[in-house]
């Protein structure tokens, strides 16, 4: 297997992967389940700008948008309710 | 949120974390990512420090430390370091480097070489300003949802 071969293959299933894990965000109806998928996508994404070749911006994906965002959507849902509060 | 697990992972992850992001702060100048990336990296261990603790013990812990204060550092620094090129010729002119000033002021050697850490001037100092000015920002935003958001039992 040379390198481009394995550098398509990876495109594909970075592909697949990104398509699952949003689907999964959007469909999911715990909240918190769909809070982690999105925490996914935003990894496998970081994934995909290594493959290009841009490292720096994996860095700050991995760190903004796997890390900072998911802490933020947690306590968010946290301090929430899921239902219609009737008062 | 606060079970043995996830206190025990944080315990161990935590540090780990934040000597990463040191790592890519200081070394802004040599390897990919710099003040923002280094910043954004520390500020996430100290979120899952924070989203992993009891409110008191957050509460109690981050009282001593002066975040509006860092944030404040990190502009006026990155100012007063773009400033110090008017000891040169313009204003962001890079005085430091080469000139033998014993923190990051070495002479960067000509050709191949693996990558100094001794070398970069004025841009290895902007580097921290705005990973401390990033830190702060972000770990304030976490802080306040924590702090402000906070209901009264703390089980899910």
């Amino acid at each position: 297997m040379n390198f481009m071969e394995f550098f398509w293959i990876l495109q594909v299933l970075i592909g697949i992967g990104l398509l699952i894990s949003a689907i999964v965000a959007i469909r999911f109806k715990n909240l918190i389940m769909a809070v982690i998928a999105m925490a996914v996508f935003s990894l496998i994404l970081s994934l995909e700008f290594y493959v290009l070749q841009a490292p720096d911006v994996a860095i700050a994906e991995a760190g903004v948008g796997a890390c900072l965002t998911t802490a933020m959507y947690l306590l968010a849902i946290k301090n929430t309710t899921d239902e219609e509060v009737i008062e | 949120m606060t079970t043995t697990i996830i206190k025990t992972t944080t315990k161990i992850l935590t540090p780990l974390i934040l000597v990463f992001g040191s790592y890519i702060i200081l070394h802004g100048h040599l390897t990919p990512g710099g003040g923002f990336q280094g910043g954004a990296v520390f500020a996430s261990g100290l979120a899952l420090l924070i989203v992993a603790n009891k409110y008191e013990t957050i509460k109690t812990l981050f009282e001593k430390v002066p975040l509006s204060v860092f944030e404040s550092i990190g502009a006026l620094g990155f100012l007063g370091m773009a400033c110090l090129g008017f000891a040169g010729y313009t204003f962001f002119k890079n005085v430091i480097a080469n000139s033998g000033f014993p923190i990051f002021g070495g002479k960067t050697p000509v050709g191949i070489n693996p990558g100094y850490l001794n070398t970069g001037g004025t841009l290895s100092y902007m580097n921290i300003f705005v990973g401390i000015k990033v830190l702060a920002g972000l770990t304030s935003i976490v802080l306040i949802f924590f702090l402000i958001m906070r209901r009264e039992r703390d089980e899910w």
